[in-house]
């Protein structure tokens, strides 16, 4: 595989027995895994492209395991990745020969809700979509909604600041966190953040959400819940050209609604979910746009009539509204099903994620056909079309010698056209393994030097997670130099990296 | 004292390089409004930026804009109410104020229960860091996920990590109609449990503020019907604190402008900024009402300004018992000379604190003591 990892260090490998059981002192009985056979579940996560057993597992139970565990990989020099689902698309979770993978499954409670305060406070482990189980009784949610809610952890929704469809109106992970418990790698615990909504100093929050897993590992996390929306609705539209359908989003959005969902899909994508689900999407179009309305039913009728009006004129040659409940899920069937509809036409594929200005589509699409005729590979897009982000499924075959490589340059060569059209590598899914090698498409050393000088300031010897996010390790101590001026240095006492 | 009055960011670089290699410190100011906050530095040179100044990219459609930091608020504000839209964040601060003051300082207005804050908009940025390097965070789309949010980082960072030079922001659609619906005289607990009744309902509260002895605000914000069919469900379950009056946007201002840093608070006692648990937030404050406190309660609660002398301490603790924390947000010099403006936190997120701003600025120069927790601050 092209992707290179840091070297594993020999000398933490020849110590491998010492380190399991010292790991077994602090995490008795199953906790921690080492034999091979066991190793295998763990070699992966959602980006499956890329393969490596951990040098050891261990799931502690506890958060002065978690610190113990900690503690004494910084102390030894011995890396540490951080898992929760194992769900990342990006490889965040992806483990290193030399590494501790530290997974924080059984961290799977719901510990308090508070319905005045609206928040719930919950440990990493438990799913995105038990959040939501544990206060719908009450007629209350938790609003970020990834495709993969049912398997994802909260944790690792912390880790990749996930996003979901309904991100446009109601944000990311990062808007619906108040606080974590957050343990450093020298084993200190934290509370960042809580119950108010702002915290004084830093906002060390908002660095925390979304550091996949680089600067600590999360035991604990507050969200903000919602009381649930009346009702919602959904129009199904269907246009002749990609640029009529990108133009009604931008007139939807001109006319002062922000819907709670906006997903586009290309011919290819509708083909095959059509094929998948048959839900009635039709066949005969570019572009078809799900929009979904939400609140009380007078604000949903109110905008679905405006949405249609905008649809109807910029062209639309098929228009649904959702008449009831079923028929709203029946719309998302489709979309929600695309993945392992593209997965049924072919061997393999991967999801790119970037995010353009929404003007550009036409443009970035035109361009990725070409690129596709270019690299003789086939293409469906899925485009989170209100807030610009694209996810272009590039189909693969595995088994062909090189076609992986060649989806890669492909890959690659779509996100560099999303910076170039001033877009970014990627809306929600993370950098991981995956897109690390294009950081400097879309940062400057001067940027990137200073991320990773902010990585120094929890993690001087970059133990935890190496070799993701950046594609450079520099030693804390070559960022931190700084040329001295007349010989003199304020703060002398102070240590430097 | 020198102020500094860079005109690019290309200035502000060469200043902040000067003050390095002269072993200077800079205070960065933008309009200026508030640099009362914090310990009073009348010696130290400043920075300002307000010369860096103006819209440099406003595309509507693709609800961002990029201008200047030293762009006047009133000017950005203007810009994209001409165009229906604004910051959903509400901002909010004297006339001369600037975006970038805003965002150094972490300013939300009453909408931030409901729309987020200024770090929830903040999308990306141009900076100079403590290096004299000009460096980006986060870019200029509305979805974005792509290395470490550096822009969260920088709000409400008041100046320690970097000057900012360029700052791009969501804007959103403006509500086209803003109701607020306003009860009279209720007793605290009631005008409280009323917030909390109004929060839980599937209504989309705006905006929820109590103004003791005076009135209790919720506001809904949206399309005319939408707000109609939310303003007959509050009727509906919030009977029991009788029949509100209705207000527009323009009768209404002047009452949530009250919310703005305590607005008609006494003006003679220190001026305290306390962020707690709404269901918790008036038991807290309790014990210094009866020391003689007056207070203004936003977000729903969870925002108290509170007016009040003396008993520095025991306001602190009381807001950290709760898991909230209490900001000096205006005193006499005699008392900011002695007290932080913000609230001390436990010593290993302090630790965490400073080793993030060496990281930005690994010489200090930005360290002029104003927050009274660099003890080897020189």
């Amino acid at each position: 595989m092209p992707l290179k990892m840091p070297l594993p260090d020999q000398r933490v490998l020849a110590r491998r027995d010492e380190i399991i059981a010292a790991l077994r002192r602090i995490v008795p009985g199953e906790g921690v895994i080492e034999r091979p056979d066991e190793l295998r579940p763990y070699e992966s996560d959602g980006l499956t492209a890329y393969r490596q057993p951990p040098m050891v597992v261990v799931l502690p139970e506890t958060v002065e395991q978690v610190a113990a565990v900690l503690s004494y990989c910084h102390k030894h020099g011995v890396k540490v990745v951080p898992r929760g689902s194992g769900t990342s698309v990006s490889g965040g979770a992806l483990p290193l020969a030399d590494a501790v993978l530290l997974g924080m499954g059984k961290f799977n409670k719901v510990l308090e809700i508070d319905y005045e305060d609206r928040l719930a406070v919950v440990q990493p482990g438990v799913t995105n979509l038990a959040i939501t189980n544990a206060v719908e009784g009450e007629g209350f949610y938790y609003a970020p909604d990834p495709s993969s809610q049912i398997a994802c952890s909260i944790g690792g929704n912390v880790a990749e600041n996930s996003g979901g469809v309904h991100c446009l109106k109601y944000g990311l992970t990062t808007n619906n966190v108040l606080g974590v418990q957050f343990v450093t790698i020298d084993g200190e615990v934290l509370r960042i953040g809580g119950k108010a909504l702002d915290a004084p100093g830093l906002d060390l929050l908002g660095i925390i959400v979304g550091s996949e897993g680089l600067l600590g590992v999360v035991t604990e996390v507050t969200v903000r819940i919602l009381p649930k929306p009346e009702t919602a609705r959904a129009l199904l539209a269907g246009f002749p050209t990609v640029e009529s359908a990108g133009q009604c989003v931008a007139d939807t959005i001109a006319a002062g609604i922000i819907p709670a969902g906006m997903e586009m899909m290309d011919k290819p994508a509708i083909h095959a979910a059509e094929a998948f689900v048959n839900v009635g999407y039709p066949l005969d179009v570019e572009a078809l746009l799900i929009v979904e309305l939400d609140g009380p039913a007078a604000e949903c009728n109110h905008l679905l009539e405006e949405v249609q009006a905008i649809a109807n004129r910029n062209g639309a040659v098929t228009l649904r509204a959702s008449q009831d409940e079923a028929e709203r899920l029946a719309f998302w069937a489709g979309r929600k099903a695309a993945f392992p509809a593209v997965g049924r036409i072919s061997a393999d594929y991967l999801c790119m994620d970037g995010t353009i200005p929404r003007g550009q589509l036409p443009k970035v699409l035109r361009r990725m056909n070409e690129l596709a005729a270019q690299y003789s590979l086939d293409v469906a897009n899925m485009f989170h079309a209100g807030d610009g982000n694209l996810h272009p499924l590039i189909l693969y075959d595995a088994s062909k010698p090189g076609e992986l490589e060649r989806a890669e340059e492909f890959g690659a060569d779509i996100l560099r056209l999303c910076v170039e059209v001033g877009g970014v590598l990627t809306g929600e899914h993370g950098v991981g393994v995956e897109k690390r090698d294009l950081m400097p498409v879309m940062f400057s050393e001067v940027d990137l030097r200073q991320q990773q000088r902010l990585k120094c300031a929890f993690d001087p010897d970059s133990l935890l997670n190496p070799g993701k996010v950046f594609p450079t390790l520099h030693r804390c101590a070559e960022l931190g130099r700084m040329h001295v001026h007349r010989g003199r240095l304020p703060f002398p006492e102070l240590p430097r990296f | 004292m020198v102020l500094y009055n860079p005109q690019n960011a290309k200035d502000v670089c060469d200043i902040i390089s000067g003050a390095l290699a002269g072993g200077g410190k800079l205070e960065i100011i933008g309009g200026g409004t508030r640099t009362d906050f914090g310990a009073p530095n009348r010696e130290t040179d400043r920075l300002s930026l307000k010369s860096l100044s103006g819209i440099i990219d406003y595309n509507p459609s693709e609800l961002v804009l990029t201008a200047r930091a030293g762009t006047p608020l009133t000017e950005l504000n203007e810009a994209v109410s001409a165009r229906g839209q604004g910051f959903a964040f509400e901002p909010w601060g004297a006339f001369m104020s600037t975006i970038g003051g805003v965002i150094a300082a972490g300013v939300s207005g009453p909408r931030r229960i409901s729309a987020g804050a200024v770090r929830d908009h903040l999308l990306g940025f141009e900076a100079v860091s403590g290096r004299g390097e000009s460096f980006r965070g986060g870019a200029k789309v509305v979805k974005n996920v792509t290395g470490y949010d550096l822009p969260k980082l920088l709000c409400g960072s008041w100046g320690r990590l970097a000057a900012l030079t360029e700052v791009t922001l969501k804007v959103l659609p403006r509500p086209p109609e803003r109701l607020t619906l306003l009860w009279r005289g209720l007793a605290d607990e009631l005008g409280f449990a009323l917030m909390r009744k109004a929060m839980r309902q599937p209504v989309d509260v705006a905006a929820a503020a109590h103004l003791p002895g005076q009135a209790t605000l919720i506001r809904l914000d949206g399309f005319g019907p939408s707000v109609a069919s939310r303003r007959a469900h509050l009727n509906a379950v919030l009977t029991k604190y009788g029949a509100p009056e209705a207000m527009d946007e323009a009768e209404a201002a002047p009452l949530w402008a009250t919310c703005q840093g305590g607005g008609a608070l006494p003006s003679g006692p220190p001026l305290w900024r306390l962020s707690l648990p709404p269901r918790r937030a008036l038991a807290s404050i309790a014990p210094l009402l009866a020391m003689g406190g007056d207070y203004v309660a936003d977000w729903a609660g969870g925002l108290i300004w509170l007016s009040l002398a003396g008993h520095e301490e025991v306001i602190r603790q009381r807001a950290a018992h709760v898991g909230g924390h209490a900001t000096l947000a205006r005193a006499p010099a005699e008392l900011r000379e002695r007290l932080p403006a913000l609230h001390p936190q436990p010593p290993a997120i302090e630790a965490l604190y400073r080793r993030i701003r060496r990281a930005f600025d690994p010489l200090g120069v930005f360290e002029t003591n104003r927050f009274l927790d660099e003890t080897n601050a020189d």
